[in-house]
C-alpha cells in the first residue's frame, strides 16, 4: 500500500483523493491528543475559577451590593489577575495545563489582549501595540458580535 | 555536464574542506541530550539584546565569527558568506552581514537552508569562484513564534505533532585550500593530541518540491518526510550507492512523527535504513522537556552538523555522512489562504576519506 502512495507521491500535482490517503497514512503515526484528561482538566480547572468568581460575587452582595455591581467587580479582578499572571509569564504554562478551563472564562480574552501587548512593544506603542493588541481578541469580538447580530434579528422575528 | 551524475546528483571532484565549525544553542536546548555537542549554550535566549531579531543576529555573527576563528583564517580571505533564516526577509542573516563587510549572498530554504547554503559554497569553491567560504543558518524559537504563529504568552494548546522551532545558530568554513591540517585548535569533545580527520563534502543532491497537500502547519514532519524520502532515494540512485555506504543518514527536521514516516515510506521502496538514519529535530530535545514532536527550524540541522557530526568525523567515529536539511516552504499568509505545504529537502554527502 505504501508503495502504491509513493507513486502517487511523485505526481506533481496532489489530487484531492492522494492527499486524503496520505493524511490517513499520516494518523497513524501521529499520538492522538488526550481528549479526556485535557477535558477533565479544563473541567476541573475551569469550574474552581468560576467557582472562586462566585464565591466573591456572594460575598460582595452579602455586603451590601447589588448583583449587577457585584458582577462587574468579579469581572474586572478576573481580568486582572489574568493580565498579572501573563506578564509574570505563568498564564501560558497555566493555559498549558487547563487548556479550556483557563480561556473559555473571561481570562482568556484578557490573555489574548496582553500577550500580543507584551510581544509587540518593541515595534512601537502606536505602530506596534496600537495595531496588534487585538490581533487575538479582534476575531473573535467581530465574529461574535456578528453571530449576536443574527442571532439578535432572528430573535426579533421568530417572538 | 561533467560534474553532474545521475538526475540530481553533483559532484565535487576539488572537494571543499571544512575547516571549522562553531554553534551555537539557546537554553532550552542546551538542556537537551544533544547539549555536550554544543560550543557555547546560551544562559538567556536574549543574549543581552533588547529584541528577538537582535538576539538571532547575534547569535548568527557569533557562530560566524567563531568558525572563523576556528578555521584560523582571516576576514580578509573569506570571499563570501551564504546565510539563511526563516525571519521576513531573511532578516537575521542581513542584519548579521551588515557587520562583517564581506560580499554577502543571503539565501532562503526555510529550514533546508543550511545544506543550501553548503552545497552554493561547494558550487563556488569548486567552481574556482572562491576559496574560503563561510556558510551558516540559524533560528530562533521567540523570532519564529511570533512571525508564524502566537505571541509567546498566549495560553495556548500545542496539538501532540507540533515541534518545537529550536533556538540554534550553527557556521561552517568551506575551503579549496588543501595544504596541512586544519588550524582548528580541538572541539570540545576532541581529546587532546588525538590525529584528527580532515572533512570534505564529496557529493550533493539538490531536491525538488513535494507537496502531498498537508495543509495543518503543525503537521510539518508530515509534509516534509516524503520530500526527505524522494531525496534519498534519488541520491543513492544517481550514485548507485547502497544505504550501507553511510555510517549515518541526518534529516533536518521531521521531528519525531515526520521521522517515523520517512523510515515507513523508505522501507516501502524496498530501503532499510533502521540504525543508520535518524533526525536533528528528533535529537535535539529529551521527552520529558514536551516539545511533543521535536525540534524544527534552520538551527536545528545547522548546529548539530556543526557540533555532533563534524565532532565525530574529525575523530574518525563517522566516516561517511548524509545530511540531508529539510524545508517546509509555506508563508504566514499561503496557509491562511488554504495553501498546502511545499516540502523540499537537499542532502550534501560528506566523507573524511578524500576521494571520490
Amino acid at each position: 500500500m505504501s508503495k502504491q502512495k509513493q507513486q502517487q507521491q511523485q505526481t506533481k500535482k496532489p489530487k484531492k483523493e492522494v492527499t486524503k490517503q496520505y493524511e490517513q497514512y499520516v494518523k497513524q503515526f501521529t499520538p492522538k491528543p488526550k481528549y479526556f484528561s485535557n477535558s477533565a482538566k479544563a473541567f476541573i480547572v475551569g469550574g474552581l475559577l468560576c467557582m472562586a468568581a462566585l464565591y466573591i460575587q456572594n460575598l460582595l452582595i452579602d455586603s451590601g451590593m447589588s448583583e449587577k455591581d457585584a458582577g462587574a467587580i468579579v469581572t474586572v479582578l478576573l481580568v486582572c489577575l489574568a493580565q498579572l499572571l501573563t506578564g509574570l509569564g505563568v498564564f501560558d504554562s497555566l493555559g498549558k495545563f487547563a487548556g479550556a478551563g483557563v480561556f473559555v472564562p473571561i481570562t482568556g480574552f484578557a490573555n489574548s489582549m496582553v500577550a500580543p501587548a507584551i510581544e509587540y512593544k518593541k515595534e512601537g506603542p502606536v505602530l506596534g501595540v496600537g495595531a496588534k493588541l487585538f490581533s487575538l481578541a479582534g476575531p473573535v469580538l467581530v465574529c461574535g458580535i456578528s453571530a449576536g447580530t443574527i442571532i439578535g434579528i432572528l430573535y426579533y422575528f421568530m417572538k | 555536464m561533467k560534474n553532474k551524475l545521475g538526475k540530481q546528483t553533483l559532484q565535487f571532484p576539488f572537494l571543499p574542506r571544512i575547516v571549522g565549525s562553531y554553534s551555537i544553542v539557546g537554553e532550552k536546548e542546551g538542556k537537551g541530550p544533544m547539549a555536550k555537542w554544543f560550543d557555547m549554550i546560551l544562559e538567556e535566549d536574549t543574549f543581552g539584546e533588547k529584541t528577538w531579531e537582535k538576539a538571532e543576529s547575534k547569535m548568527l555573527k557569533q557562530a560566524m565569527l567563531q568558525a572563523l576563528q576556528k578555521s584560523g583564517r582571516e576576514k580578509d580571505e573569506i570571499d563570501t558568506v551564504l546565510s539563511g533564516d526563516l525571519i521576513n526577509q531573511i532578516m537575521s542573516s542581513s542584519f548579521m552581514a551588515r557587520d562583517l563587510s564581506i560580499p554577502f549572498l543571503g539565501i532562503y530554504g526555510a529550514c533546508s537552508t543550511m545544506t543550501e547554503s553548503m552545497i552554493m559554497g561547494s558550487m563556488m569553491i569548486d567552481g574556482g569562484y572562491a576559496s574560503n567560504i563561510l556558510v551558516g543558518a540559524s533560528s530562533h524559537y521567540c523570532t519564529a513564534e511570533r512571525q508564524f504563529r502566537m505571541p509567546l504568552e498566549h495560553g495556548n494548546h500545542r496539538p501532540p505533532s507540533a515541534q518545537w522551532t529550536s533556538t540554534a545558530s550553527g557556521a561552517m568554513v568551506l575551503s579549496a585550500d588543501d595544504k596541512g591540517d586544519t588550524a582548528v585548535k580541538q572541539g570540545k569533545n576532541q581529546p587532546q593530541g588525538q590525529k584528527l580527520r580532515e572533512v570534505y563534502l564529496s557529493h550533493a543532491t539538490i531536491g525538488k518540491i513535494l507537496d502531498t497537500g498537508i495543509k495543518d502547519p503543525n503537521q510539518m514532519g508530515a509534509a516534509m518526510a516524503p520530500a526527505a524520502v524522494d531525496t534519498i532515494v534519488r541520491h543513492l540512485s544517481d550514485m548507485e550507492r547502497s544505504p550501507e555506504f553511510y555510517d549515518i543518514i541526518l534529516s533536518g527536521d521531521l521531528g519525531m512523527i515526520g521521522r517515523d514516516i520517512a523510515l515507513d515510506l523508505l522501507s516501502g521502496r524496498g530501503i532499510n535504513l533502521n540504525g543508520i538514519f535518524n533526525d536533528c529535530g528528533a535529537m535535539m530535545y529529551d521527552k520529558k522537556q514536551d516539545t511533543h514532536s521535536g525540534g524544527s527550524g534552520c538551527g536545528c540541522s545547522a548546529s548539530i552538523f556543526c557540533s555532533y557530526v563534524y565532532d565525530e568525523m574529525r575523530t574518525g567515529k563517522i566516516n561517511n555522512a548524509l545530511l540531508i536539511s529539510t524545508g517546509a516552504l509555506l508563508s504566514t499568509i499561503s496557509s491562511q489562504q488554504g495553501e498546502s505545504i511545499p516540502g523540499i529537502a537537499h542532502a550534501v554527502a560528506v566523507t573524511t576519506k578524500g576521494v571520490i
